[in-house]
């Protein structure tokens, strides 16, 4: 029996497994929604904004490591959800996005709420698609499917014309995907792997440096026991938060512009960097002439292009992390010469430890004023680092990641790359709504938080128990910070007049608001606001003058951090 | 330097723009560009050339490589021996003294003329870029109205091909 590509669409999400869909109805999308009550195996959340629900299915991805998907209408619906794609494009995030376009017969000449999305999106998706015939359908759905999730992850958008949702054609589930141009290398090369294994054996001050490929790799495991079998100390980058337990002794944290000092110093001493799934970006590698100066670079993506793009690598190997590790492990298991090795550079884990000590991570309390890196710390403290955390961008994001410890993975959820206001609320409903029991917290700022807020209706419609720590320093901080620091205290257009009363603000959408504006009222709001089974907006009013240190300004390399004096 | 890329695509709509996207997106340059179907309908083959360090290169050949309708890619230049050739089509003032100059040109260069008219000559020349550029600046004190440049094509010398449309296993290093 013939389906119409409505159905087509619906059946073909079913059989890729998806039960979750974020999306916002239009014109050229209304078959979909008009045949989506027979699926009741797919449940549709309606977002307020499209950016919003592609941050959902992004947060949705991150925190069950399955393809998220969102749903959008042609022309404005589809351009909204351009930020969310990059956003996912940036950090790796396997998403795919439908969008409706407007009948075939009419692409191209300027048609109501028609544009053209596939030109737009070409260099913010991993790849896309306009389906032209119906009978294309399902096999452009599994394989969009299939490149989203293999590889470098990343986000494909569908663009589907109405003709083609109405059309009807035979319903056939392909068996296999083909694609002769898109194989991507998985098995390690056993030569580089030996190689490399060779020359850590030969370090004398080595490191670790693990990014969000571990996460994706779902590698965790694997990385801990080569770093605890051979003593090597770990960095883990922005993205990849989680992957090694921390506190830990051989954790170093985060490296880079906000990085600990301790990381920052390991890699510009280190003689041996190996990098897992990370891509040396600007952020941290700072001034990249002087970056590591005495370093051979070991790389394990399974981008290749990846390998080589930043940083000259001495040993590149192509391919897929829990493979590689696998690999290196049972290499080192092997060898006789792994235990010596393990006991070889004690002198360099002390160097590091020393490092540590004399310059940790620390703030200064002052009296009766909130400090937002007390937030942070008090939230750690009541969720016994189990929540998933979420964020916006900006000083409250840097904060977040150096004093909320993550041990396991998928519990930090935060826009690196791209670097998105707005993405925290929404990504935390994805979250949520994937993990009904879990405690999923946005910390956010002031600032940010106002590029999605029209998502507590959406929060308030499903009874979703997020909960929005806001960090309200009244300004733009980071932006404030930078202002400070290098031009001369110029605090142009970064004091926000006219903030709304938060608390108010989430009492109209229908959720619960609370403030603390002392340091003795924030445990008492974090408590109340983790018992409400709703969606909670907090609103901490902290320093507006606190910087986040230790900072390595642009153009400085990493060991010319600015730090906090004690 | 320069090098001379052979891209094998899927030949389908689009794929010039999402290479062409690539490429000025990350800020690479494109000297020349030429692109038609092969002997299989579905697979194009497109001759890229481009400029930059070894490095830029390498990261060239890799970002071609990610893009999913690309199926092969091979530089020309790193493989060794390989002949390059360009198609120009030269309108040129043929009046008086200069038409027998034109024609003794097109002799010495082995070029034709694909169409005459009583002031003008249209003179087709194939060959390496040099070549090219040699007949233009010869060419130009005489007059030229108009040219038409086909860009390059190049091959590998000898039996060596570019292979089957299928993408190799990606390699180390």
């Amino acid at each position: 029996m013939k389906k119409t590509g409505a159905q087509i669409f619906l059946e073909s999400l079913v059989r890729e497994g998806v039960d979750t869909l974020f999306g916002y109805p239009g014109g050229v999308v209304l078959a979909i929604y008009d045949k989506l009550r027979q699926y009741p195996q797919l449940k549709h959340y309606l977002c307020r904004h499209e950016q919003a629900a592609v941050h959902m299915a992004d947060g949705y991805a991150r925190s069950t490591a399955k393809v998220g998907v969102c749903l959008a209408t042609s022309g404005p619906g589809a351009t909204n959800t351009v930020t969310g794609l990059v956003t996912a494009l940036m950090d790796s995030i396997p998403i795919v996005c439908f969008t409706g376009q407007v009948p075939t017969n009419l692409i191209g000449n300027d048609a109501f709420q028609e544009a053209d999305i596939v030109g737009i999106s070409r260099p913010a998706t991993k790849h896309n698609y306009l389906v032209k015939d119906v009978k294309d359908l399902a096999r452009i759905i599994r394989e969009a499917f299939y490149i989203a999730r293999t590889g470098r992850p990343g986000p494909v958008l569908v663009d589907i014309p109405k003709d083609v949702i109405m059309d009807t054609a035979e319903f056939e589930w392909p068996q296999t995907v083909s694609l002769r141009g898109y194989q991507p290398t998985v098995n390690g090369h056993m030569g580089q792997i030996h190689k490399a294994f060779e020359r850590i054996l030969r370090s004398e001050r080595p490191v670790i440096l693990a990014g969000g490929g571990i996460v994706w790799a779902e590698a965790s495991q694997e990385l801990q026991a080569f770093s605890q079998r051979l003593k090597i100390p770990v960095i883990t980058t922005l993205m990849g938060l989680g992957v090694y337990p921390s506190p830990h002794p051989l954790n170093l944290d985060m490296p880079g512009m906000h990085g600990t000092y301790e990381a920052n110093m390991a890699l510009q001493t280190a003689d041996v960097i190996v990098g897992l799934g990370a891509r040396f970006d600007d952020r941290v590698t700072g001034k990249l002439d002087r970056f590591a100066p005495k370093a051979d670079i070991i790389h394990v993506d399974i981008d290749p292009a990846c390998i080589g793009k930043n940083v000259p690598t001495m040993i590149p190997i192509v391919g897929d992390l829990k493979d590689v590790l696998t690999k290196l492990n049972d290499l080192a298991k092997d060898d006789p010469r792994s235990a010596a090795f393990a006991r070889s550079h004690d002198a360099w884990i002390e160097q590091l430890h020393t490092w540590r000590k004399n310059h940790p991570l620390f703030y200064k309390p002052k009296p009766g004023v909130i400090k937002p890196q007390y937030v942070i710390e008090k939230i750690y403290e009541l969720t016994r680092g189990e929540a998933i955390i979420t964020t916006e961008v900006g000083q409250h994001q840097m904060w977040a990641a150096q004093f909320y410890h993550f041990s396991k993975p998928r519990r930090w959820i935060t826009s690196g790359g791209l670097g998105t206001m707005g993405y925290g609320f929404p990504a935390a409903i994805g979250a949520q709504i994937a993990h009904p029991d879990r405690t999923v917290i946005d910390i956010a700022g002031d600032g940010s938080i106002q590029m999605n807020i029209q998502e507590l209706a959406m929060a308030a419609e499903y009874r979703l128990p997020v909960k929005i720590a806001i960090l309200n320093n009244d300004c733009l901080g980071m932006v404030r910070q930078w202002q400070e620091l290098f031009y001369e205290k110029n605090y142009s257009e970064v004091m926000m007049g006219g903030l709304p009363d938060y608390v108010k603000l989430a009492e109209a959408y229908g959720c619960v608001g609370l403030r603390a504006t002392k340091p003795e009222e924030v445990v008492p709001v974090l408590k109340e606001a983790l018992s409400v089974p709703k969606c909670v907006v907090m609103d901490f009013v902290v320093d507006q003058e606190e910087n986040v240190y230790p900072m390595v300004a642009a153009g400085k390399a990493l060991d010319e951090m600015l730090l906090l004096e004690a | 330097m320069r090098h001379t890329l052979s891209v094998l695509v899927e030949n389908e709509f689009g794929v010039l723009a999402r290479i062409a996207g690539m490429f000025s997106a990350r800020g690479y340059n494109i000297e020349s560009l030429t692109v038609a179907e092969t002997l299989d309908p579905t697979v194009s083959r497109m001759t890229i050339i481009t400029r930059g360090s070894d490095q830029i290169i390498e990261q060239i050949t890799k970002q071609l490589h990610r893009l999913v309708n690309v199926l092969k890619v091979v530089d020309v230049t790193e493989e060794g021996d390989h002949i390059t050739r360009e198609l120009v089509l030269i309108k040129v003032n043929a009046d008086g003294e200069a038409r027998a100059e034109v024609l003794r040109l097109v002799e010495i260069f082995r070029g034709r003329v694909v169409d005459v008219s009583p002031r003008t000559l249209t003179v087709e020349v194939t060959g390496t870029e040099d070549k090219i550029k040699a007949i233009i600046d010869l060419m130009m004190p005489l007059g030229i109205k108009e040219i038409a440049r086909s860009g390059q094509v190049a091959m590998a010398r000898g039996a060596k091909t570019l292979g089957g449309e299928r993408k190799p296993a990606r390699t180390e290093g």
